[in-house]
């Protein structure tokens, strides 16, 4: 197993500036939505990213429309790093007819294929074998895309990661699994859940490299990920990279959270990574402290067009729940 | 209308061609499951050595389309189901092989919670174009892991189209339009069908899903069999033509969609309707359509319906059990004079 130190990594400015856009865009997003939830604009479950900007950001930066991911619960924050429409994202949490998915799925669901996007998901453990499909298909088809699984700790110990990554190790997929490891599935930490230390080091189980890594540096998780992704894409198979973060809030909106200790939850926004992540753009001069307040201003300005836009938007019709079940049904 | 020329094949035989044909056609169609190859790694294996799925039905097809589209699966039915899907989702047409439908206990979030519902979940912005394929049915002593017939467990989910076929050239025709099918479809073949000889169209024939075919005319009772109860279905209808009794054996063959237009214009004329069905009862498909004839054919109906059915039980080992187990001519017989 390796364990990546933070790497130098030689990216332009314009590069970095729009990673930190892109993180701060999830941010905000998350924070309007627990708002609209708070105020009643959300039906149903919403599981928030905040605090694991950097993870998707990181990785899905490597990525084109013709690379898919597969994602969780917990997937507005992959959503966004793939690309997918915010407006049609924020419709869809609120069951507009104008939502992505036409109000079909939700928070738990959203989806864009277009996008490369294969879904949140509301199955813990669901996209791994999911991910190792889309990735056939590049290899059946004989094209350089590469699909990333990202999952939660307490995916990893669903039967599943197992059966995938060992699928995708004899059949050298070009696929990347991304734990997102932010210390509880639901309400139970990992020392309980797991019987390693770091899910990193189950890859030996299948002969696949495990990488451990800060995923609250956007900077780690990018060379970390584009290793991953340069060898799924050479042919050479799949990594297990284990991204240690945190989510800074409950494991959906309306948990307390009390499994936790304020000091753990301070320790870690403290380590925030859009705060550290800006100062060292400012620091290296890439960019004023002033041009990140715009970029979060012009990021709050686009989520609330989009909230305002899908609380203006129609509800489905009714008649519409009989939409979209198959292609063709001939009959009952 | 052209006559198609025919010639004879097994059921098994049938698939065959049906799968070899959609493979020509369209190098999206892969095939993956447990075997379906066979021997995938052991150099030695030459020509038509390779065991080409458990019961040999997908024998010589990696012959012709290589190991790239003819893929042995490690025994791990979430990764390789899951993964059909996730290659269906993304622009393959994938057809997958569950050895046994008992199987399904072990992969079934993939079927019913990502392959039946991405593309509702996803507002019609997603295919799945998949068939599984998958053995059903009792009678080679193989016990409960091995046995069932579990169509019903599938034909209750929105978002998969289930196929039963009962003849050779039904299961060519209807695999056929299954492939071709943009939805997911479980196929499922009866094991002790695959040795059955009939007379099977050249070509590419495919038989559209939703359509019943009567197989056998008559005035007097309509008998509704499913898969290989096709079989004992007519068997016992020669036992009741004996007696002078003509019964009208219609096989649904697709069991979702369900053409029930079909039975319901048989039981018009009949005015009487025994269901047989391998598959244990509650929530059948038996069921099922004794629901549908009774809200709208009641007024047809001289007599109430009966189902013969396997029992509420597992299937059990013993062959004198076994044939307990299924349903035989005489039970149907039987249930028809019950009727008359």
């Amino acid at each position: 197993m390796v364990v990546t130190e933070r790497r130098a990594v030689e990216l332009t400015g314009e590069t970095l500036l729009g990673m930190y856009e892109r993180m701060v865009l999830i941010r905000v997003f998350e924070e309007t939505t627990m708002r609209q939830f708070a105020d009643g604009q959300i039906p149903g479950f919403v599981h928030l990213y905040a605090g694991e900007e950097a993870v998707a950001v990181g990785v899905c930066t490597h990525l084109a429309d013709s690379d898919f991911i597969t994602s969780t619960h917990r997937g507005h924050g992959h959503c966004i790093a793939k690309g997918v429409d915010i407006a049609g994202m924020a419709a869809e949490l609120m069951g507009r007819r104008t939502g992505i998915c036409k109000g079909k799925g939700g928070s738990m669901h959203v989806a864009d294929v277009e996008k490369g996007m294969l879904g949140a998901n509301g199955i813990v453990g669901g996209g791994f074998p999911l991910a190792c499909g889309a990735a056939l298909t590049a290899k059946v088809h004989g094209t350089d895309a590469v699909t990333i699984c990202f999952f939660g700790d307490g995916a990893s110990n669903q039967g599943t990661f197992h059966e995938s990554i060992n699928l995708a190790a004899i059949w050298k997929l070009p696929v990347v699994f991304v734990c997102e490891n932010n210390g509880y599935a639901e309400a139970t930490t990992f020392a309980y859940h797991c019987s390693v230390a770091d899910v990193a080091t189950r890859a030996a189980g299948y002969g696949i490299p495990g990488v451990i890594v800060d995923g609250l540096d956007p900077l780690a998780m990018f060379s970390a990920a584009g290793d991953a992704i340069a060898r799924a894409r050479r042919g050479d198979g799949p990594t297990l990279i284990e991204a240690k973060t945190y989510r800074f809030y409950g494991h959906e909106e309306g948990d307390a959270a009390t499994y936790r200790t304020a000091e753990e939850v301070e320790a870690h926004r403290r380590r925030d990574p859009l705060i550290t992540f800006g100062a060292h753009l400012t620091g290296t001069g890439i960019a004023t402290e002033a041009d990140l307040d715009g970029m979060r201003a012009r990021a709050q300005t686009t989520v609330d067009a989009a909230y305002a836009a899908g609380a203006a938007a129609p509800w489905p019709d009714p008649a519409e729940t009989l939409d979209d079940v198959y292609v063709s049904y001939r009959g009952r | 209308m052209a006559t198609v020329a025919t010639r004879t094949l097994t059921y098994a035989e049938a698939v065959n061609e049906a799968i070899r044909i959609s493979m020509r056609q369209d190098p999206n169609v892969i095939l993956l499951g447990e075997d379906i190859a066979g021997g995938a790694d052991v150099d030695h294996l030459v020509d038509d050595e390779a065991w080409g799925g458990a019961l040999g039905v997908t024998k010589g097809l990696v012959q012709e389309f290589g190991r790239g589209r003819v893929l042995d699966t490690p025994i791990t039915e979430s990764a390789f189901i899951g993964a059909a899907v996730g290659a269906a989702a993304t622009g393959l047409r994938p057809i997958a092989e569950l050895m046994f439908v008992d199987f399904f206990g072990v992969c079934m979030d993939q079927i019913f919670d990502q392959g039946a519902k991405l593309r509702y979940m996803f507002g019609g912005k997603a295919r799945c174009p998949l068939v599984i394929r998958t053995t059903i049915g009792a009678g080679l002593n193989a016990a409960a892991h091995h046995s069932g017939c579990h169509y019903s467990v599938f034909t209750h989910m929105p978002g998969i189209k289930c196929v039963a076929p009962s003849t050779p050239a039904d299961a060519k025709g209807l695999l056929l339009a299954a492939i071709r099918d943009d939805d997911l479809v479980l196929f499922f073949e009866h094991k002790l069908l695959y040795g059955l000889s009939g007379e099977v169209p050249e070509g590419d024939e495919s038989i559209p899903l939703g359509t019943a075919d009567v197989k056998r005319v008559g005035n007097d009772v309509t008998i509704v069999a499913i898969s290989r109860m096709v079989h004992q279905a007519l068997e016992a209808a020669e036992q009741l033509a004996a007696e002078g009794i003509e019964a009208e054996v219609v096989d649904p063959r697709s069991l979702s969609p369900l053409d029930s237009d079909s039975i319901l214009a048989s039981v018009a004329k009949t005015h009487r309707l025994v269901i047989v069905d391998e598959d244990n009862p509650l929530c059948s498909v038996a069921h099922t359509i004794a629901a549908i004839v009774a809200d709208e054919g009641f007024d047809s109906l001289d007599a109430p319906i009966r189902c013969v059915t396997a029992p509420h039980t597992p299937v059990p080992f013993s062959p004198p059990l076994e044939q307990a187990y299924i349903p035989s001519p005489e039970q149907i017989a039987a249930a028809v004079r019950a009727i008359l």
